[in-house]
């Protein structure tokens, strides 16, 4: 076993169970993990509750919720929950697969930059500053506006693509601190190759970073996933949370007061990243002690 | 001093080629003819096509080498020409979006300034009161995860159409014509007064957050910690630490300068208020290719001067970075 | 300026019980009287020295009282103690390095802090720049950053400011542990100046190295495990301590011009014991060679003669047995050996 691996056995069963300790009481991870985990359930469920095609005119035109239409319908009788739980789909897809691809792009580079250094890391840098300048919004409507079809995949895709530069930064930077370390050294000089060292050595070192890496980009996706459906380049099929809320804009569910078409797409986004970023937090304190009020 | 700004200078300017090299390049990677995609999903009469056609093939250089479309397009940039809008009959893009510019940044540069601000101040509070951090925090990350649109939505419906305070849509009232009357002022004022609130309300609260954040972590530094020790009241190491803790935030300011953008974008549709938001959409909904590229280009060097103006303020901000450039004393 | 500390325990609160880094120490120092407070690391001498003048939230006062100059410290009380703080005791932080803020210039940090102590930053300059002179910082640093500066100007700054205001007790924790051996010599040597010329009449000098202690304390006082072992003159700690754990400490000092032939530089096996749950009795039981049955009970803190005070039931015979630089000698007394001793041959 190389010495990190060493050193992060011995010190990991003490600090698993530490861990877990903490993780089942912290306020803060119990509320956002049931929140996130309610509104998995209604992705989930939902669709089977109601169904069918969620663009589908079933009910009574522009009908505030009652018995049957919990969320009431549209201005054309499309069933609003249905749409929400399938939204919700679309929603959670978006952004893990969003946030999954940016998190591996930002590892790579990060990882990468961070560890070789020299004239590597230069190129890296300089790339990555170029990306995280643009806005990501803009250049995600210049390359889906010239989609004709557009999927929730695709979408995804050029989301994860888009939104990797300050992750790659952040790991780039722990990766750092990390690689001047003893048993990072005591690798290199043993001729471990450096694929092995990052993998074997400093990302285990620094999962728990990783991890709350990966929920901030899962959020963040959701958000621009959100705006871009919002700007009417969302999936041509189906439906989305962002989606439902341009549908609303657009056929005046605002000056109708069809409070029931647009408001409980917003709380979904609303609270699922608002949990999220509490989650972090909450992670955040748990791994690191000294951030624990006692 | 030089060096640095030129070495950010030379990092922005890269960043622009890359960006309108980007924009130049995208609509020729996607498959088919750029010009038979513009004119298929535009409702022009058949007799009209061919005229069409030739017009757009002459303006989109397709004839011409790749090379010689590309250096075409940077010929015509620099001149300020950004083609013209299909979907405005032909009124060249440049002139278009300078006229929904002011709307943007009228929005834009008060809630950035103010949030910063008054966000910046509040957490510095937060951070103190344990009473107010507790009843605020939940508030905070609420504000923060809140996507722009739906905030300028819950807005505008619960003031507009529920209470029926101020006016949905528009940038002004539709029956006034623009003039520089009392009248008309007070239209544009209503109108600016929900998309500004929903901005500032959603910036305010990351700003506000991040500073908390900040300020926690600057009361337990080690210099905090001397100071108390020697007895300095907590007014004085609160003074340092506040000083201390906007230097990130003033870092944040620019990274988040993308975000922000987007964020005023969407909250102009929900309003339908003249930005370039609103112009945005049409551009998307009409498939007008100039304007949505045009646009991208100003939101594109809008952004970077933005940050060059951040690193500029940063310098001043952070006497460490006068001290680098100067050479310090060993 | 005197200072009794009396059965002083301070705990610290941690999640999974209270850490007794203090668990009831006892002395004093006169007028002028350096005191050099040494030990492993985690014995609690850095919690005695902060304590002393800044209890953080995680400390809390259990008991015993801290009277100085007559006057009893109300070291619970944070916001009381402010008016104690750097007039009548101050502190060199262990963290000096990084004490100065950083994006204020040092003069104008010091102008403001000292104003907020009352004191006219106008007035006070002059023996300011003064004393930058006698620590070998020229005037110019007060208009620098510091970022500025390198690790041992920092450290010798910190040190003016720490004792502008000319405290009765200033505490120095582990202020030459960062530095090279010339820095700690200097570093040194303007403590003692300070000392001589009245800035500040006296001092607890923390440390892990007794080497330094050597030089310039006048009384040493060796913790183990949040208690005091010893306390005496410098001198006679060195040739005659009567605790086993001081006497292993300093026999673990390599001696300069010396070469040992067959000797192994001896450390003291083991590890101090967990301060979460403390055994009872003596704490210094398990690692001792000279440890028997009646150590199970505390040994109290007594003065053995004038100046001199331990904690060991078989202080007498420690006493006896002579030559404190030979570990042989410690070990000849008790059971076990901890070492081989050969010869000793001088260079």
């Amino acid at each position: 076993m190389t010495g990190g691996a060493i050193v992060a056995s011995t010190e990991s069963v003490g600090r698993r169970r530490e861990i877990l300790y903490f993780a089942l009481r912290g306020k803060k991870v119990l509320i956002s993990s049931s929140i996130l985990i309610f509104f998995a359930v209604i992705a989930v469920v939902g669709p089977l509750i109601r169904p069918g095609d969620p663009n589908a005119f079933v009910g009574p035109l522009a009908a505030p919720p009652d018995g049957q239409y919990w969320f009431g319908t549209t201005t054309f009788g499309q069933d609003v929950f249905a749409q929400f739980a399938s939204g919700l789909r679309a929603t959670f897809t978006a952004g893990l697969l969003g946030g999954s691809i940016a998190a591996l792009i930002g590892m790579v580079v990060g990882f990468v930059a961070g560890y070789r250094g020299g004239a590597i890391d230069e190129i890296l840098s300089m790339f990555t500053n170029i990306i995280l300048v643009i806005p990501t919004l803009a250049l995600l409507i210049v390359i889906t506006a010239y989609l004709s079809a557009r999927g929730i995949f695709v979408e995804a895709l050029f989301i994860g693509l888009t939104s990797w530069p300050w992750a790659a930064r952040a790991i780039r930077a722990q990766t750092f601190s990390l690689a001047s370390r003893d048993f990072v050294d005591l690798a290199r000089i043993s001729g471990v190759r450096s694929v092995r060292v990052i993998f074997s050595e400093i990302a285990p070192n620094m999962s728990s970073y990783l991890f709350l890496t990966f929920i901030l980009l899962f959020g963040g996706a959701i958000l621009i996933a959100a705006s871009l459906d919002f700007i009417g380049l969302g999936p041509t099929e189906g439906t989305s949370l962002g989606l439902m809320m341009y549908n609303a804009v657009a056929w005046s569910a605002l000056p109708l007061g069809m409070w029931w078409w647009f408001i409980p797409p917003g709380i979904g986004i609303t609270a699922i990243v608002g949990a999220l970023y509490v989650l972090n937090v909450g992670l955040d304190e748990i791994f690191n002690p000294r951030l624990r009020e006692s | 001093m030089r060096r640095y700004f030129g070495r950010k200078l030379f990092i922005y300017i890269l960043t622009f080629i890359v960006a309108a090299t980007i924009d130049w390049l995208i609509p020729r990677l996607m498959p088919g003819n750029p010009v038979q995609a513009l004119l298929s999903r535009s409702h022009v009469t058949p007799e009209a096509l061919p005229a069409l056609q030739a017009y757009y093939n002459n303006l989109f250089g397709l004839d011409q080498s790749f090379l010689q479309q590309y250096l075409n397009f940077w010929g015509s940039l620099l001149h300020g020409d950004l083609g013209r809008s299909v979907y405005l009959s032909g009124s060249p893009v440049t002139k278009v979006i300078m006229g929904a510019l002011p709307y943007t940044l009228g929005l834009l540069i008060p809630a950035i300034l103010l949030s910063w601000w008054v966000g910046n101040k509040f957490g510095a509070i937060a951070a103190r009161r344990k009473w107010l951090d507790n009843a605020f925090l939940p508030l905070g990350y609420i504000l923060t995860a809140t996507p722009y649109m739906w905030l300028g939505i819950v807005i505008a419906w619960v003031l507009g159409t529920v209470f029926l305070i101020l006016p949905i849509s528009g940038g002004y009232s539709y029956a006034m014509e623009p003039s520089l009357t009392l009248a008309f002022i007070g239209s544009l004022a209503s109108h600016w007064v929900m998309p500004f609130l929903s901005l500032f309300l959603v910036m305010f609260g990351g700003w506000a957050i991040g500073m908390r954040n900040m300020i926690i972590y600057e009361l337990d530094a080690d210099y905090s910690n001397y100071l108390t020790s020697l007895g300095a009241p907590s007014s004085l190491v609160r003074r340092y630490a506040y000083r201390n803790a906007l230097l990130p935030q003033v870092t944040g300011l620019a990274l988040q300068l993308g975000v922000i953008v987007a964020g005023a974008l969407v909250t102009e549709i929900v309003f339908a208020y003249p930005g370039i938001g609103k112009l945005l959409l049409a551009a998307v909904q009409n498939q007008d290719y100039f304007l949505l590229q045009g646009i991208f280009l100003f939101v594109i060097v809008g952004v970077l001067i933005a940050n060059f103006l951040v690193d500029i303020a940063y310098v001043f901000v952070d006497p460490r970075t006068r001290v680098g450039m100067r050479g310090g004393t060993a | 300026m005197s200072l009794q500390v009396n059965d002083l325990r301070v705990y610290y609160r941690t999640l999974a019980g209270d850490v007794k880094a203090l668990d009831g120490v006892t002395f004093e120092i006169a007028d002028g009287e350096i005191m050099g407070l040494a030990g492993e690391s985690g014995c609690g001498k850095t919690t005695l020295g902060n304590s002393l003048v800044r209890l953080d939230g995680r400390m809390k006062l259990v008991g015993g009282t801290v009277t100085l100059d007559g006057v009893s410290l109300p070291i619970a009380d944070f916001d009381e103690m402010r008016h104690f703080r750097y007039r009548d005791i101050s502190i060199i932080p262990q963290y000096a390095m990084s004490a100065l803020n950083p994006t204020r210039k040092i003069g104008k940090m010091i102008g403001e802090l000292v104003e907020s102590r009352d004191v006219r930053y106008r007035e006070i300059r002059p023996e300011l720049e003064r004393r930058l002179s006698l620590v070998g910082l020229g005037v110019d640093v007060l208009e620098r950053y510091p970022i500025e500066l390198s690790g041992g100007m920092k450290q010798r700054m910190v040190m003016v400011v720490s004792t502008l205001l000319d405290p009765s007790l200033l505490i120095a924790d582990e202020i030459t542990s960062a530095l090279d051996v010339s820095s700690q010599k200097a570093v040194a040597q303007a403590l003692q100046s300070f000392r001589d010329h009245k800035f500040v009449r006296s001092m607890i000098v923390v440390t892990h190295d007794v080497s330094i202690l050597y030089q310039i304390a006048d009384t040493l006082a060796v913790m183990y495990a949040g208690r005091l072992a010893e306390k005496a003159a410098t001198d006679v700690m060195m040739e005659r301590a009567r605790h086993p754990y001081t006497r292993l400490l300093i026999a673990s000092l390599p001696e300069v011009g010396v070469r040992y032939d067959e000797t192994r530089l001896s450390g003291i096996p083991g590890t101090p014991p967990s301060l979460l749950n403390p055994p009872t009795g003596c704490r210094f039981r398990d690692r001792c060679p000279l440890a028997i049955e009646k150590c199970a009970e505390e040994p109290p803190f007594v003065e053995v003669e004038p100046g001199h005070s331990v904690a060991c039931w078989r202080s007498a015979e420690v006493a006896a047995a002579g030559d404190a630089m030979t570990v042989g000698a410690v070990s000849a007394v008790g059971d076990a050996a901890i070492a081989t001793v050969a010869n000793r041959t001088v260079a």
